[in-house]
């Protein structure tokens, strides 16, 4: 058991020697050469045009909110994980178990469909939530938006 | 157990000199098919048949000026393409070419190629961060949402391997996939003769391998989901500020991922080494060479699908119907073993 785990170690090692390796090399042409810096050659590429600002600005919060959708989701998934190990094992018990969790898995991620969490475009076309508005009666859907 | 070691170190080094010379002509396998599907030749000067362009294109950037942006956090600049390019080797060490060509098998190969997977994940980000340029912040932002995303789907198509193989051990998972195929039909085993037991010849199986497969492609950021390289729009994503040998590893990452993605999905549904006739190792390699040509097959086929539909097939078509397919699979067993009424 130790003995799989040395061999990990060590392949992680080789593979961190390669990495450096490489990072070395690349800084031989350095050595041999003659670099020649320019302000023009040493700018970000920005299709020929003089850089404008900072590259580092503000970005959409869509972004955090997909990181946190996903840390949500990625530890229930891997909640999955023991029991598809075990389910046979486990039997009855295991499967409502289960199922109480996969149900609460589910409303979840309804309440986010219905929130327009996964949404990219949401202030434009909404094409997740139309598209659960044909699906679903009108009624109903007036209903779940809470307008 | 020294001796355990030792085999499995020496293994995982053979391994490793096979990928690296391998990745060469994967590339130009690549071009050249490329060049055929677009009606072109493709690289063929450089040696018979082109067969050195690899090398050629090596030389060319081992002899290129280093130039580390100005603005460039330096730090961070020269660790990003180390970060990308370490996962993608240290996964080599678990993968079952063949019954005794696997360096290691970790109780939890599974979990580890996962893991290892997401750390990618870190070096591209900072790979766009450091470079101080707009295209390369804008992405590593759009990269590391898609892969994030992506995970999840291939998550559950893995619980579903786990559920039908009962293990996380990769070398299980192939042996479970020997024989003859088997399945339960109105409470007897039944046995189908000249049909292997692979997991792709199970329908409950179908959904996790297509979302595997899917997620496979936007893991390793290809076409026709290379949106963070989108080249159209942003010159080269997370690279374009990475010269030289520094460029080589993202690109060598690139297609140490696709071997992965593709001896993975051999291992998963494809039944790994197992075949008749031929040797294992042979059958293995066979098998994912038509796994990396479905990789370049693709490239060359679709288009790049627009950004906010990326995000929508990943959250609201593979996640969903990952998580149906595992609720399947536990109705069937369910079922299967009958416990009379749930």
């Amino acid at each position: 058991m130790l003995a799989h785990y040395g061999v990990v170690a060590v392949a992680v090692a080789i593979g961190l020697l390669t990495a450096g390796a490489f990072l070395l090399i690349s800084h031989l042409s350095s050595l041999v050469g003659e670099g020649k810096p320019k302000e023009a050659k040493l700018s970000p590429y920005e299709c020929g045009v003089e850089p404008v600002g900072d590259a580092r600005q503000r970005f959409p919060v869509k972004f955090y909110v997909v990181a946190m959708l996903f840390i949500i989701f990625d530890v229930e998934i891997v909640f999955f994980y023991p029991w598809a190990l075990q389910f046979r094992e486990l039997g009855l018990l295991g499967f409502w178990a289960m199922a109480i969790f996969v149900t609460i898995l589910v409303v979840g991620y309804l309440y986010l469909l219905r929130t327009g969490a996964f949404e990219w475009e949401w202030w434009e076309e909404r094409p997740v939530t139309r598209a659960l508005e044909e699906a679903v009666p009108v009624g109903v859907a007036q209903q779940g938006t809470g307008n | 157990m020294a001796e355990e070691v030792f085999w499995g170190i020496l293994k995982f080094v053979i391994v490793l000199t096979c990928v690296f010379l391998s990745i060469p002509f994967v590339i130009l396998a690549e071009r050249r098919f490329l060049g055929f599907m677009q009606d072109r030749y493709g690289p063929n000067r450089v040696g018979p048949g082109g067969l050195l362009q690899s090398f050629a294109d090596v030389v060319k950037l081992l002899f290129k000026e280093e130039i580390i942006p100005a603005g460039a956090d330096k730090a961070l600049y020269l660790l990003a393409p180390a970060l990308v390019l370490v996962p993608a080797l240290c996964t080599f060490v678990v993968i079952p070419f063949g019954p005794n060509a696997q360096p290691v098998d970790l109780g939890i190969g599974v979990l580890y190629i996962l893991g290892l997977a997401s750390l990618g994940v870190y070096g591209i980000v900072l790979a766009g961060w450091s470079s101080n340029s707009k295209y390369a912040f804008l992405g590593a932002l759009r990269s590391s949402a898609q892969m994030i995303s992506y995970e999840l789907a291939v998550g559950l198509a893995i619980v579903v391997v786990v559920m039908m193989t009962g293990s996380l051990r990769l070398g299980e998972i192939v042996n479970e996939q020997a024989g003859p195929l088997r399945f339960w039909w109105a409470g007897q085993l039944v046995e189908v003769p000249f049909l292997p037991n692979w997991l792709a010849l199970k329908p409950l199986a179908w959904p996790a391998l297509l979302i595997f497969l899917v997620g496979g492609f936007a893991e390793t950021n290809r076409a026709p989901f290379d949106l963070p390289e989108a080249e159209t729009e942003l010159v080269a994503g997370y690279h374009t500020e990475y010269t030289g040998m520094k460029f080589a590893m993202f690109f060598l990452a690139e297609y140490a991922n696709v071997l992965t993605v593709s001896a993975m999905t051999v291992t998963l549904f494809f039944g790994g080494w197992h075949g008749p006739l031929l040797p294992p190792l042979v059958w293995f390699l066979l098998k994912m060479s038509l796994v990396v040509f479905l990789f370049m097959w693709a490239r060359a086929t679709l288009p790049r699908i627009r950004y906010d539909r990326l995000m929508q097939l990943g959250w609201t078509a593979l996640l969903p119907v990952g998580l149906a397919n595992v609720v399947a699979l536990a109705f069937y067993h369910i079922l299967k073993v009958g416990y009379g009424t749930i």
